[in-house]
């Protein structure tokens, strides 16, 4: 049977090219792979192979022959022993079938996400029972016993990173654990974390439950394709085939003096990303319940410390196994004058200006974010609905951060409630500088909440 | 014109030979019917043909048993075929449709199944091989004996995470198997253009891997080579590397110029080189087969490739709401 030609597609971006030149003529037998044609198409001139073997019966498009549409039939290839006039005429050419994908217009059903949701039914219920025994505990001690219990739970959950196993973890946070459970689920890697992040991940991959440690996120930027390109995507590359169960966690932000390099809040690096789950703790009792959340999760979970918080304080349920849901955001102290919503260190500076705006008169509404992927924006609105007024606060970069993403949210879901506009108070727009006095300038302070709330309440 | 040399005589049987031939002759058909769906438009974006590179991945998989994985780059739809994923899911993934094996949502370079032990399909180069160290490293902390066929371009052979990955590998003996296809061309680079140190495989002894350079247009020396590799991984003695020296016929992609290459250097490794047809010599000379025997698999084989695109043609797009889907898990 004789088979049209047809003018092919030979880029992503092609619609229509120039037939060049031709490399055969009527009557010549080709071979499946030979070189019939030269075509010019928008990037290049490329070479054209048959695809199947047999004879010109005709050409239908002239060498030269420009604005040649993809898909139009250029010639006629025919089979050994048929003839030539078996070939359709010439022209007019048969309109060319539209490829599929072109078939349907691209703005076609797409779903928006959902709808708004005006009326927000925010989750508020307790984190523990009421009446729990409390012990108190460093944030640090919080981190290990999460990561221990949960090792104990599951035998595939295991912990890699640099110094967390002979040296006890740079920070400590991984002390004793080498001594529980050995070598082979506490594993010292070398200092390579675009490899050792890829390992690990593919480790997920196969179905163990990785916990990696990165001694600062500052240093997984080396490793960032891994987490965004091969852990957050597999699953939806793979239809859904593919899961991929990580705990990337570590000190996140500002430390003490260590400079620009060593001083970069991520969190809304990867709160953008959709198939990451991004937490970033506060409180002890908050960094054990999520963190063995995010181990139980099987999805990859960004887990943001702070090297300042770890030796802080707090109290924590005295539970066997007690566990903090993800997008929960928690309302750490209750007010009627205005919202002040922050997450992990920003607490520190919005606690203490909370207490001087008490001293002021000014009853200041804290919320604890506590995760960002998925926000619990609910939360936020149910409160802003009350008091009319949002000020957020964090330790990160002012441009395209989570204050700016909060104050998206509440103009398109609580505009008629604002009685004024959101502001958003972050870390200043430069780098970490050293110096003690230019560092404390860098950083967000309680005063600028303060003085943030009372524009806010035209006080 | 160049001419074939004959080749030796092999002690391969009739069977196993047959076998090499079907499976290297439907990665060809498969890749030429690709390519004539990327000109019709119904394949879009990047599709890398596998085309000339056949044995390498016939000749491992024949080394390979139930349980061991494999994972490799954005050309990879010869691996999917040679693992036993089905053709129709894998053409259909190439025009994005719902009966694809990623439901539409990967792409060519995107591509995974569970059950066949394939983890991709990766599109950044280099990505996949640390994350085949890492598959491996699941199968020992599980202390099973399965291995890893991780496999990656000559072009990749030069990204870093490589040598992060091969120091790992050795210092916790994971039974990988580092497969470099070196086909010579990182794109439009050749591998003269891209290194000085140009026997790939060596750089392994840096930390302490062996390896070997292994003719991948044989797909017998692929098994031999591929045998000795899967024995050393099997045994606990950690990662080993073969580095295949093969050819793609076609450009790096849909849309190469082909400018880097003389012509007449692709014609002489298909006329001279090519691994289908030294197979199919070795089963008319053997008498294993007649010409008739091997139309009738050419023919079989036709079929099944175009019940593929038939399928990839008439499968649905994906569903809207699948937009929203498989994010999380």
């Amino acid at each position: 049977m004789a088979t049209e030609i047809l003018m092919p597609a030979l880029s992503p971006t092609m619609e229509e090219g120039t037939l060049a030149k031709w490399l055969v003529k009527e009557g010549d037998t080709v071979a499946s792979g030979q070189i019939i044609a030269e075509i010019e198409t928008d990037k290049a001139t490329m070479e054209f192979e048959a695809v199947d073997e047999g004879t010109v019966g005709r050409i239908l498009v002239a060498e030269g022959t420009e604005g040649v549409k993809v898909n139009t039939p250029i010639a006629v290839l025919v089979e050994e022993g048929e003839s030539a006039d078996a070939a359709p005429a010439a022209a007019p050419a048969a309109a060319p079938e539209p490829a599929a994908a072109q078939a349907v217009p691209a703005q076609a059903a797409a779903p928006s996400a959902p709808a708004p949701v005006s009326a927000p039914a925010p989750d508020t219920s307790p984190d523990w029972p009421e009446g729990t025994a409390m012990k108190t505990m460093t944030v640090r001690e919080a981190l290990r016993e999460a990561m221990a219990e949960e090792m104990t739970r599951d035998g595939e959950v295991f912990l890699m990173g640099e110094e967390v196993g002979e040296y006890q973890g740079a920070y400590k946070i991984s002390q004793g654990l080498l001594d529980q459970f050995g070598a082979r689920r506490v594993i010292d890697t070398p200092i390579t974390e675009h490899g050792f992040t890829g390992i690990a991940v593919g480790a997920a991959f196969g179905g163990l439950r990785p916990i990696v440690e990165f001694m600062t996120f500052n240093f997984a930027m080396q490793a960032i394709d891994q987490i965004i390109n091969s852990a957050a995507k597999t699953l939806y590359m793979s239809g859904g085939q593919m899961g991929c169960p990580i705990v990337f966690r570590g000190p996140n932000g500002a430390a003490a003096r260590v400079a620009a390099q060593h001083s970069q809040d991520y969190a809304a690096w990867y709160a953008q990303i959709p198939g990451l789950k991004v937490v970033q703790p506060y409180s002890a009792a908050d960094a054990k319940g999520l963190l063995k959340t995010a181990i139980r999760d099987p999805n990859p979970v960004i887990f943001l410390e702070n090297e300042i918080l770890y030796g802080r304080s707090f109290e924590v349920p005295d539970l066997d196994d007690f566990t903090i849901p993800f997008g929960k955001a928690k309302v750490v102290r209750a007010g009627t004058d205005v919202t002040l919503v922050s997450f992990g260190i920003g607490m520190t500076h919005t606690l203490e200006a909370a207490d001087r705006l008490a001293e002021m008169g000014i009853s200041a509404e804290v919320i604890d974010l506590r995760t960002l992927r998925p926000m619990d924006t609910d939360t936020v609105i149910a409160s802003v609905q009350k008091t009319n007024r949002c000020v957020t606060v964090e330790e990160g970069f002012p441009v395209c951060s989570i204050g700016n993403h909060i104050s998206a949210v509440l103009m398109e879901r609580a505009f008629d409630w604002l009685d004024a506009p959101v502001i958003n108070c972050t870390g200043k727009d430069v780098p970490m500088p050293y110096a003690a006095n230019l560092e404390k300038l860098a950083l967000v302070t309680a005063d600028e909440v303060v003085e943030a709330v009372r524009k806010v309440t035209y006080r | 014109m160049a001419t074939r040399k004959a080749p030796a005589k092999s002690n391969v049987s009739r069977e196993e030979l047959l076998g090499y031939y079907r499976d290297m002759l439907m990665i060809r058909r498969f890749e030429e019917k690709a390519g004539q769906l990327y000109g019709m438009g119904l394949i879009g974006g990047f599709c890398h043909l596998y085309i000339g590179q056949e044995a390498v991945v016939v000749g491992l998989e024949a080394c390979a048993k139930e349980g061991d994985k494999r994972i490799t780059s954005y050309r990879d739809h010869g691996h999917m075929l040679a693992c036993g994923m089905d053709p129709k899911g894998v053409m259909a993934e190439l025009t994005g449709r719902e009966g694809g094996y990623s439901k539409g949502k990967g792409g060519s370079m995107h591509m995974f199944s569970k059950d066949r032990h394939f983890y991709g399909g990766h599109g950044i180069v280099g990505a996949q091989v640390p994350l085949g160290a890492g598959l491996a490293f699941s199968d020992k902390y599980r202390g099973n004996d399965n291995v890893t066929f991780t496999y990656f371009g000559d072009g990749a052979a030069n990204q870093g995470q490589v040598y992060e990955t091969y120091n790992m590998a050795e210092l916790w003996d994971l039974p990988v198997i580092f497969v470099i296809e070196n086909n010579q061309y990182a794109m439009g680079t050749s591998v003269k253009r891209s290194t000085k140190s140009v026997t790939l495989f060596g750089r392994g002894e840096a930390f302490g891997i062996p390896g070997e350079q292994v003719d991948g247009m044989d797909v017998l020396a692929v098994k031999a080579a591929g045998q000795k590799a899967v024995a050393h991984c099997r045994a606990g003695k950690g990662p080993y590397i073969l580095e295949v020296m093969t050819y793609r016929y076609r450009g790096h992609s849909m849309s190469d110029p082909a400018k880097y290459r003389s012509r007449e250097e692709v014609q002489k490794m298909r006329e001279e080189r090519d691994a289908i047809e030294h197979v199919r010599e070795l089963l008319v000379q053997a008498g294993h087969a007649s010409e008739d025997d091997l139309k009738a698999i050419d023919k079989e084989i036709k079929a099944i490739v175009n019940e593929a695109a038939e399928f990839s043609k008439t499968s649905p797009e994906p569903a809207a709401a699948e937009l929203w889907t498989d994010i999380y898990a």
